[in-house]
């Protein structure tokens, strides 16, 4: 192809994705019944999002990932409203039961599903509809994660209409964890929306849990914000289990206030292609995180995970331990930046990669890096990627274990480490089961 | 006889490191192995436990009157071969009782005894875990995870004293042990030794044969067997070095 050839093949994709939008756009707007700042806003990231459409190989930050397939489907139709509840979704939500909880389908809030019983006073756990005349949700919404971070987070905000807010106020504590469910059904393109605000000296759980009914391929565009004032806490679990045809774009940004505390769990088993960006920002002293993740991956999948944690002040800690685990024909990526800023003496960060590839045909990028412009601060960094051990193995199988059991008793225990973080019966029930079913029987019968 | 090997050739990485080896064991005997770095004594322990890197090129090994060469790791294992390793290996992630409660039932299967539940295999535990003086919070450890040399070596001797083999190998067993770890583990041996099974001893020195006394003592020499005789033997290797067997050996 010569380059003029290529520039037309760009604009035509381009000019495709445009038209996709656009309609579904213009009819989302104009029926919204939204505040003007909201619908500028909108309009601008629509705008940004036609201008520039969905990043390609050729941009660095997705050179291992290319979006190109999910870009040409046709998702011009909104999702419509879940009108009463199928056998299948019923089924399915029978075994989530937790007593918080928020549930979208097809990126639609399902009234029907949601279920809030146990909540401090004072704390707002809210559609975006209800939040739309709230100070601090206009005073967070679209701050922490840029419009034009990348394509997707601009169409994400062009859409803004669903999506759950989240405000605990000051010193106060929620003690259920708040489950937040988007469950994928039909073939649908859905931009669903989390904004957490954690006031001085608040403290909550959340689980964010993409799920699916069946093997349909949808798209889920989900933006989140978090944003934690002086010593607040969060443990935010992210449980992936999309459908394995499903596509599956996140942006999740962090900022920390002072001595606030952070712990983040990534899990990831599902969609065809997956791509998290986590970042994570220490705007104040003293702040501590933990940004960990697990991806277990098996023929025909790509997951993408590219983080980025900023050590903008004094005296913080971040910890990031990330495990991949490869089946089958899959690929992984993950690239780590760490920022330790002039200002950030005192700066303790490690960062960790490590992959296991369980086929010869499984692959991994992993690039973790560090961007140090302070002496005074304690970081470390390493990646591998590697096969189960020939002397583990011979060690379990002159105990007397079968090579399968050997094998997958070594798997659970390289993901053990991460799994152990997860603390909430249902969710690690179902986390032990996916990664080592038959082991997980033998161990508790 | 519990075990024969005959004419033993074994290449690892197209080398030969035993070239010929005869060698035969009866329920209710300890043998020891001796001889120095590199005569091969390690590679009879692990090829008699399956390891996969050890090819055997020539010869036979028959354990019980079965064909041992034709079983594969595990299945020694669960017919009663067990290997005491010189390195322990890290299991992270596996507490040791959940690990070996599977090795046990795994053998239980096998054999047709009775499988555990949880709760009365930390009773069988416990109870096994006096032989090496170990505290029971060991067994919610990862396997080997975090144990100094010392408690590595017990932990193995508990998971002989948990599978109950018929042939143990013991691999340099004294290696990095103090002299209180080394009485703990050799007193465990000895209670575990009985008239039904065999034990071979891997070892360089003669230290350990003051506690595990020995029926028999071989020594090896560039892959072969080249001196044998009673306890007595060690004592002499002790007194004479080993140039003095490698010379007879030639």
């Amino acid at each position: 192809m010569s380059d003029s050839e290529k520039e037309l093949t760009k604009m035509s994709l381009q000019a495709g994705k445009e038209t996709i939008y656009k309609a579904r756009f213009q009819k989302s707007i104009d029926q919204a019944d939204q505040p003007d700042w909201l619908k500028d806003l909108r309009k601008k990231a629509f705008e940004y999002f036609t201008e520039n459409g969905f990043p390609t190989i050729r941009d660095e930050e997705w050179k291992y990932t290319d979006v190109k397939e999910l870009a040409e489907v046709d998702w011009s139709e909104a999702p419509a409203a879940a009108d009463g509840l199928s056998q299948d979704l019923a089924n399915h939500f029978a075994e989530i039961e937790t007593e918080n909880r928020v549930v979208f389908v097809d990126g639609v809030l399902s009234s029907e599903l949601t279920n809030l019983n146990e909540t401090a006073e004072g704390v707002r756990i809210v559609s975006f509809a209800d939040a739309f005349e709230d100070q601090t949700f206009k005073a967070n919404l679209s701050k922490i994660v840029e419009p034009d971070f990348n394509g997707f987070t601009a169409l994400n905000t062009a859409f803004i209409d669903q999506g759950v807010f989240i405000n605990v106020p000051k010193n106060t504590k929620i003690n259920t964890p708040i489950h937040l469910v988007f469950i994928g059904d039909n073939e649908t393109a859905n931009f669903t929306r989390i904004l957490y605000v954690g006031e001085t000296g608040s403290e909550a759980e959340i689980i964010e849990h993409y799920t699916r009914t069946g093997d349909s391929k949808y798209l889920t565009n989900a933006v989140v914000e978090i944003a934690l004032a002086d010593n607040a806490k969060l443990v935010h679990t992210r449980v992936q289990r999309e459908s394995h045809s499903a596509f599956h774009i996140v942006t999740s940004n962090t900022n920390l206030g002072r001595t606030s505390i952070y712990d983040n769990t990534n899990i990831t088993f599902g969609a065809k292609l997956s791509r998290h960006d986590v970042n994570m920002s220490f705007n104040k002293e003293g702040g501590e995180a933990w940004i960990d993740g697990l991806y277990l991956v098996e023929d025909g999948q790509h997951t993408d995970t590219h983080s980025r944690i900023d050590h903008r002040v004094k005296n913080c800690n971040s910890h990031q331990n990330y495990k991949g685990i490869l089946d089958g024909r899959s690929r992984a990526v993950f690239n780590g930046k760490v920022f330790v800023h002039e200002n950030a003496s005192g700066t303790d960060a490690n960062q960790s990669n490590k992959n296991l590839l369980l086929s010869n045909d499984a692959r991994v990028d992993t690039k973790p890096q560090l961007e140090i412009f302070n002496d005074d601060v304690k970081c470390a960094h390493g990646a591998t990627v590697g096969q189960l051990e020939e002397e583990e193995l011979f060690y379990l199988l002159s105990r007397g274990l079968n090579e399968d059991l050997a094998r997958n008793l070594l798997t659970y225990g390289f993901a053990e480490e991460i799994i152990n973080k997860i603390e909430i019966p249902l969710i690690k029930k179902q986390l032990d089961e996916a990664v080592l079913n038959r082991l997980h029987a033998r161990l508790e019968a | 006889m519990l075990l024969e090997v005959k004419d033993l050739y074994v290449a690892v990485e197209g080398t030969n490191i035993l070239k010929g080896l005869n060698l035969e064991i009866r329920r209710g005997e300890v043998h020891a192995i001796m001889g120095p770095n590199g005569s091969g004594k390690s590679t009879l322990a692990k090829v008699l436990a399956g390891h996969p890197s050890y090819e055997v090129t020539k010869g036979e090994i028959k354990y019980d009157g079965k064909d041992l060469l034709d079983m594969d790791p595990d299945e020694r294992a669960r017919e009663g071969v067990f290997m005491a390793f010189q390195y322990p290996v890290e299991i992270p992630g596996v507490s040791n009782s959940q690990f070996l409660r599977l090795a046990y039932n795994e053998k239980m299967k096998h054999t047709g005894g009775e499988e555990l539940d949880p709760l009365e295999f930390n009773d069988l535990l416990k109870e096994k875990a006096k032989v090496v003086e170990m505290d029971s919070k060991f067994f919610k450890r990862s396997v080997n995870v975090g144990f100094s040399g010392g408690e590595k070596k017990r932990n193995e001797i508990l998971q002989m004293a948990v599978l109950d083999p018929t042939l143990a190998l013991l691999d340099e067993t004294d290696s990095g042990l103090d002299i209180d770890a080394l009485r703990v583990v050799a007193d465990g041996v000895n209670q575990l030794k009985s008239e039904d099974n065999g034990i071979i001893l891997v070892t360089h020195y003669q230290r350990l044969l003051d506690y595990i006394v020995p029926d028999f003592v071989h020594v090896l020499a560039a892959g072969k067997i080249v001196k044998e005789g009673g306890k007595e033997l060690a004592l002499e290797l002790e007194e004479k070095g080993y140039d003095w067997v490698k010379a007879a050996g030639n």
